[in-house]
């Protein structure tokens, strides 16, 4: 702790700086309390790289504070703290992130070829298969559930904006699709399934019952969304049409729709992507198969995410390949999601009204 | 057309609201009716999902309630779905503890600390924790964070097992309660941040800045000018957070090793299940009155996110006239 012993000293040295610590002494702090760290874990012989890193920091913390508040005062001293504080939360967040990535990143590479691709998992044991079948489901049920919420999320948003003017109808939609957002999925899930066993019987597993579960996920994220963006639209469009005769509906589609138009669909890639990983729901309504099934009416139907969860969770004989299976898959879903966000961002930054 | 004309007059369009009124009025043209009528049916065709939701998830779960406790592969309802529900809430609350004081700290540090440049850029860096499916969460919670944390498990275990939260005998797999609560932090992270950051960053310029004036440290200015401000929002992000994070099935049902017990001990292999997760793992093998057991308990979970999201709705409503929003 030689640093607490010179620093006032220099500091005292020059009146201009009198009173606050120099540039260098965070860092400087820093590496001496990672070192001590180590010397004390590894005469005490728990030495490994968490623990110094760990008691490293919170040592430079106490450090820090006391050192500050002995030269800058308490109140300096707290606002060092909060610095620190936050900037190591987020360093802290940057760590599941990175290794989550990392993980499946280099687990999922092994498997992901053209066979993953091109195969299904029928009469597959072991080696070999891959996971068409459940890309194929996965693009069919999501397909449909965007094809139902997107049309009813959007003209309901419309309603609301534009019609519903806080009568009692629109407010008690908008109460209701903030229920609609809270309902956890695997409960949406089960309406489905409950709903469909009634219609077709009891057990009916079919890609459109998974559809349904997802649209009821996703048409509360695309009325938000497309509330949003309608509500930014300046009412001065809407006014000058209407100077100029035109009626409202057609206002709406030709005025108010195409100036939003790049949130809107921003909006709908995202929420397509929120219901794209979902597992829970499909695993109650979609059901399980290993073979290709592209008729979302008849049987069931696999998505990848259900396919990750089966791979992993009850793999066959030998397990290594049901395991290389699901991080691929997972990888895939990854890479799928991140994507689609990707795109959701350009089309609104590049497509973006230029209003100022 | 009353219904949706009328409330049009009284809103802050203005004279213009007037005007339009007429037009509508003169020209019933069938362009303009059948669209209105087309949104309108929309929005009420989400009322009657809603409703659907409801009446089938209550109808069903009648059978549960009222068969003879003898028929019920399950035994008495509310006996088996107490663990759940205790489990649920507790994961959930954990995960709390957890997540929201670091989604604050990473919302100031992008609002208020970071360098104006980069603030977008580490923003979207959390949004990408947000994007990962839940699935993959499970598969790294099993992988990667439960033989991390083993260790960081064996040591509070030995020098803070005289706390009744870290005593008894630690799991051997790392597959805790705590595992769980820590991929549902992280998951709930992005939310909280995504939240707070933008409310932070609407925080008044000139309360920041008389705030400063006044010779108050950053840390100060925070204190007395951002966090006053954002509360309601802070308090909206974490219900939303809590939300998601009681609903969340896959992640617990992958990593969380289960037992059916009422237990407050977050290092030991018998862990409370949560209800989400419950239902994940029994509904593939459910049958006859089993089903309607297994929906009630989602009936429970819904009820118990529904009070939580209404909660934050009715703190948000009663303090925003407090904040300085207004």
């Amino acid at each position: 702790m030689s640093t607490a012993v010179t620093t006032p000293q220099e500091a005292s040295a020059n009146s201009l700086i009198a009173g606050q610590l120099p540039k260098y002494t965070p860092w400087a702090t820093l590496l001496v309390s990672l070192g001590i760290a180590a010397g004390l874990l590894n005469s005490v012989g728990h030495f490994s790289i968490t623990a110094v890193a760990l008691s490293g920091i919170a040592l430079f913390l106490v450090g820090m504070f006391a050192l500050s508040s002995a030269v800058e005062g308490i109140r300096k001293a707290k606002d060092r703290l909060a610095r620190q504080m936050v900037s190591l939360f987020f360093l802290v967040a940057l760590i599941p992130l990175i290794s989550l990535i990392a993980g499946v990143a280099v687990r999922g590479s092994e498997r992901l070829d053209g066979k993953f691709f091109s195969y299904s998992m029928r009469n597959i044991v072991g080696e070999g298969g891959g996971a068409i079948h459940a890309v194929y489901g996965t693009l069919i049920i999501t397909g449909i559930a965007t094809l139902v919420s997107v049309p009813i999320g959007m003209l309901s948003a419309i309603f609301l904006v534009e019609y519903g003017r806080n009568g009692r109808l629109a407010r008690s939609i908008t109460f209701f699709v903030d229920v609609m957002t809270g309902i956890p999925s695997i409960v949406a899930g089960l309406f489905a399934y409950t709903v469909f066993s009634i219609l077709f019987g009891p057990g009916t597993k079919t890609g459109l019952a998974g559809a349904a579960a997802l649209s009821v996920l996703m048409i509360p994220t695309v009325v938000r969304s497309t509330e949003e963006m309608l509500r930014l639209v300046s009412n001065d469009l809407r006014e000058s049409a209407y100077a100029l005769g035109v009626p409202k509906w057609r206002t709406v589609l030709k005025v108010v729709l195409p100036t939003s138009i790049a949130g809107i669909i921003t909006g709908m890639i995202l929420a397509i992507a929120r219901v794209i990983g979902e597992t829970a729901p499909l695993l109650v309504t979609a059901g399980l198969t290993s073979s290709l099934n592209t008729n979302p009416i008849n049987g069931p139907m696999t998505t990848l995410p259900v396919f990750v969860y089966y791979s992993y969770v009850t793999p066959g004989i030998p397990q290594e390949p049901y395991y290389a299976r699901a991080w691929a898959g997972a990888l895939t879903l990854i890479l799928i999601v991140m994507g689609l966000n990707l795109i959701g961002r350009l089309v609104a930054w590049r497509f973006a009204p230029k209003s100022r | 057309m009353s219904t949706t004309t009328q409330p049009s007059t009284g809103t802050a369009g203005g004279g213009s609201g007037d005007d339009h009124h007429e037009i509508i009025h003169s020209s019933k043209r069938f362009g303009e009716r059948l669209f209105t009528q087309l949104t309108k049916g929309s929005g009420i065709g989400i009322l009657v999902i809603l409703a659907a939701v409801a009446t089938f998830l209550v109808g069903l779960s009648i059978p549960a309630l009222t068969a003879d406790v003898k028929d019920l592969p399950y035994g008495n309802f509310w006996s088996y779905v107490a663990p759940f529900a205790f489990g649920t809430v507790w994961a959930a609350a954990l995960a709390m503890v957890m997540a929201v004081p670091v989604s604050l700290g990473i919302a100031l540090f992008i609002s208020h600390y970071a360098p104006k440049r980069m603030a977008q850029t580490l923003g979207y860096i959390i949004d990408l924790l947000a994007a990962v499916p839940s699935v993959v969460f499970g598969l790294w919670g099993i992988n990667t964070l439960a033989p991390a944390v083993r260790p960081l498990f064996l040591w509070l275990n030995e020098n803070l097992g005289w706390i009744p939260l870290f005593s008894g005998a630690v799991s051997g797999t790392g597959r805790t309660v705590l595992t769980a609560a820590i991929v549902l932090a992280v998951m709930v992270l992005p939310i909280i941040t995504a939240i707070t950051r933008e409310v932070f960053l609407q925080t008044p310029r000139l309360h920041e800045e008389a705030s400063l004036a006044l010779g108050a440290t950053k840390w100060e200015m925070i204190r007395q000018a951002v966090i006053p401000f954002g509360m309601p929002g802070i308090i909206s992000a974490s219900m939303l957070g809590l939300g998601r994070a009681l609903g969340e099935t896959m992640a617990v049902a992958m990593v969380l090793s289960p037992d059916d017990v009422i237990n407050f001990r977050v290092l030991t292999s018998q862990n409370p299940n949560t209800i989400a997760s419950n239902i994940a793992l029994s509904f593939p093998e459910a049958y006859g009155l089993g089903v309607n057991q297994l929906i009630a308990t989602g009936l429970v979970l819904f009820i118990i996110t529904l009070a939580v999201n209404m909660t934050a709705r009715w703190v948000i409503a009663r303090r925003s006239e407090f904040s300085g929003a207004n």
